[in-house]
């Protein structure tokens, strides 16, 4: 009796295990499309311009690409609970002013990072105040604490400016050195995504995160907290902005109340692009990283070959549009996918 | 009834006002009001007296292409100093992005609405801003330019950094100088639309047709749009799509900084020379670890100074903007109008290593 039962309990458990690693391998696509785009576009590149994939070219399309792989992953934590922060280029403009002004007094540049995180994380914990309590869609909040960032960073700063002059030389040198072609910062943005990356992916609350971006009200009901998560991504978010403007003062060795203006709009970019749906429950940190690689290295690819920068806007654009097709129609597959499998085992048990 | 005691009074009201009006025109003396309309729509007409007595009390706005911008603060903050010293009162208004056209014109709208006598505005681009500014000139706002102008029927003076010709020679001359005369070069300027950018690089081109450049080539302009990330890249591909390249001159101060922080963290270091316009605090890093060789400026304390004097010598009546006309600039001495309105500072200041650490701007 028991051995009957066995086969019949197993059969529809291995066929949705067999859909769950079909939409798992459709999503991994998701992410191998724009590492392919990107292959594709730097090898045409290089063939095109052999100097383009010179030790110093691969040097400098990594340290393009980190500020915005550091921001866009934390944009990429908080899109994925369905949620949004419009703040991330303020909080990069005043974090990179405080870390600049920080070591001009003479402090150390470990602290002065340290200081632009915390700050950072400090203005991720009021937007997850104001979204998770106010219950006021993000988009809204955020917008708000954009303007009063940025509004503050005017004040305080005024027309000062942080110059290289005035940084430790070890400090500018550790935004531009590496280990042969890839730089300090770069190494840096890897750990802090493989490490977001794995969060998210073995941790329960980083689950959690899914979960409430699927669906939040079934999420509520069962057991999520929350408050504390959303709290948690938005804190995760602005420290990595904060980090992200402590490397862009190490990087550029200049910061004023202008810095990292309009900012939110490429990192918003990059996550749609990366294939983080802005519907939340979906997309990972990695392929938020490659389509900030992807649109920083766009970037670099039309001068290498010569084509202006004035068609840089359009072509992100015109991926971002792409961008949004391929993930509706995959999701339209994924569903007819799921309703075949459904049917086949509706019909299995008639059987 | 009433409606019509209503419509009476006021026209009563209208015709005292007009009348308190021509009133107030005639004693005035026929200097600057009736300058002003006459010349409403083209900037180089109507009589001025160069002995006028200067004004006090006039409101002077200042509208630069940037508010927080450090390079406009400074200047601005010589024009207060100036304004404030004629007895005047100054004020600064701007957008806090340099790319905000339709925030400047609508900032020329709110100033002419406040009846300021005079505004001092760098034109984020040359036809935009020009309805706004006709109708401030129409209702007798004096309308002066600095460091980036707009059409010239559009302001009665532009107060010009330098004059372009001096500047775009002066910095292929530099280059020349650094590169020995000889090899591939390019420029990297701001936004593709940016009038004081486009005039320079014309002129540089008008210098290098000289026979003693003849073995050098300019190779391309780049555009980093004034932002230091796309100036980044825009150099690294500049270098990289002209492996040749001896020398990059970039006319602009966030251009210059973030070259010379691309190329002091590159191997090209002090091999690919770099030259333009920059202040001597944002470049003084790389002028002493050997990045920049020599680079120029005028001098913004100036420029904001001359602004400030020639918005009041204008409200004055002392000029009107046609050219040949002079005026004295207080301390700064006479300046004389040049063709289509346009006052010149001088020429640029050169900075290198020896003479860097005596500015402080």
């Amino acid at each position: 009796m028991t051995t009957t039962a066995e086969p019949v309990r197993s059969a529809p458990a291995s066929r949705a295990a067999g859909a769950r690693t079909l939409i798992d391998k459709m999503f991994k696509a998701r992410e191998l499309a724009v590492l392919a785009v990107l292959v594709v576009m730097l090898g045409t590149t290089q063939i095109y311009n052999g100097e383009f994939l010179s030790e110093q070219g691969i040097k400098d399309l990594l340290l393009n690409a980190t500020i915005l792989a550091l921001v866009a992953t934390g944009q990429a934590v908080v899109v994925i609970t369905r949620n949004v922060d419009l703040s991330v280029g303020s909080v990069l403009g005043i974090s990179a002013f405080a870390a600049g002004n920080y070591l001009n007094g003479g402090g150390s540049p470990l602290l002065a990072v340290l200081l632009a995180v915390a700050l950072g994380a400090l203005f991720g914990l009021l937007n997850g105040a104001l979204v998770s309590l106010g219950k006021v869609p993000a988009l809204v909040v955020t917008l708000g604490t954009l303007y009063i960032i940025r509004g503050i960073d005017s004040i305080w700063v005024g027309s000062r400016q942080i110059t290289a002059d005035a940084l430790p030389e070890g400090f500018v040198g550790f935004g531009h050195d590496g280990i042969w072609a890839v730089p300090y910062l770069a190494l840096l943005a890897l750990v802090v995504l493989l490490a977001v990356g794995y969060y998210l992916r073995s941790y329960r609350s980083g689950r959690d995160l899914y979960a409430l971006g699927s669906s939040p009200e079934a999420a509520r009901l069962a057991g999520v907290p929350v408050r504390g998560r959303i709290m948690t991504a938005y804190v995760l978010c602005g420290a990595l902005a904060g980090l992200a403007g402590a490397l862009y003062l190490a990087r550029f060795g200049n910061v004023d109340s202008a810095t990292g203006n309009g900012y939110e709009l490429t990192v918003v970019s990059a996550v749609v692009v990366g294939g983080v749906a802005f519907t939340g429950g979906s997309g990972s940190v990695y392929g938020a990283a490659l389509g900030a690689v992807l649109l920083t290295s766009i970037n670099s690819v039309l001068p290498a070959i010569g084509v202006s920068s004035v068609w840089v806007t359009a072509i992100n654009g015109i991926l971002l549009l792409l961008a949004i097709a391929v993930d509706r129609i995959l999701a339209l597959r994924v569903a007819a996918v799921l309703r075949k499998k459904a049917a086949q085992m509706r019909s299995a048990r008639h059987d | 009834m009433s409606l019509a005691t209503v419509r009476t009074r006021r026209l009563t009201l209208a015709v005292a006002t007009a009348t308190v009006l021509a009133l107030g025109a005639t004693a005035c003396g026929g200097t600057t009001k009736n300058d002003t309309d006459k010349k409403s729509g083209s900037a180089v007409t109507g009589k001025a007296d160069a002995n006028a007595e200067t004004k006090k009390g006039l409101k002077i706005a200042f509208l630069p292409k940037q508010v927080n911008n450090p390079y406009f603060t400074i200047a601005d903050t010589a024009g207060k100093k100036a304004v404030e010293e004629l007895g005047s009162t100054y004020q600064e208004v701007g957008t806090s992005s340099g790319t905000d056209t339709s925030g400047q014109v609508s900032y020329v709208n709110t100033l002419t609405q406040q009846q300021v006598n005079a505004i001092a505005v760098s034109a984020q681009d040359p036809g935009a801003l020009c309805t706004a500014l006709k109708q401030a000139m129409k209702n007798g706002v004096s309308v002066v330019t600095y460091d980036s102008d707009t059409k010239t029927d559009c302001r009665q003076v532009f107060v010009s950094q330098a004059s372009a010709e001096d500047l775009g020679r002066t910095q292929v001359q530099q280059m020349a100088k650094q590169i020995g005369g000889k090899g591939e070069i390019a420029i990297l300027s701001a936004a593709q639309t940016a009038t004081n950018q486009n005039t320079w690089i014309d002129f540089m081109k008008e210098e290098l047709k000289k026979p003693e450049y003849k073995d050098i080539k300019l190779v391309k302009v780049a555009y980093g749009d004034d932002d230091a990330q796309k100036s980044f890249q825009q150099t690294q591909g500049l270098l990289q799509e002209y492996p040749d390249l001896k020398g990059i001159i970039s006319p602009t101060t966030v251009g210059i900084k973030a070259a010379a922080q691309y190329l002091s963290g590159s191997k090209y270091k002090g091999k690919v020379k770099l030259t333009g316009l920059g202040t001597p605090n944002d470049m003084r890093a790389y002028v002493k670890n050997g990045t920049v060789d020599a680079f120029e400026l005028w001098d913004p304390n100036k420029l904001g100074e001359l602004a400030a004097r020639t918005a009041v010598a204008l409200q004055s009546g002392q000029i009107t903007g046609a050219e040949g006309q002079t005026f004295k600039a207080g301390g700064m001495g006479t300046y004389t109008i040049g063709k289509d309105g346009v006052v010149s500072l001088g020429k640029p200041t050169v900075f290198d290593a020896k003479n860097i650490d005596q500015y402080k701007f």
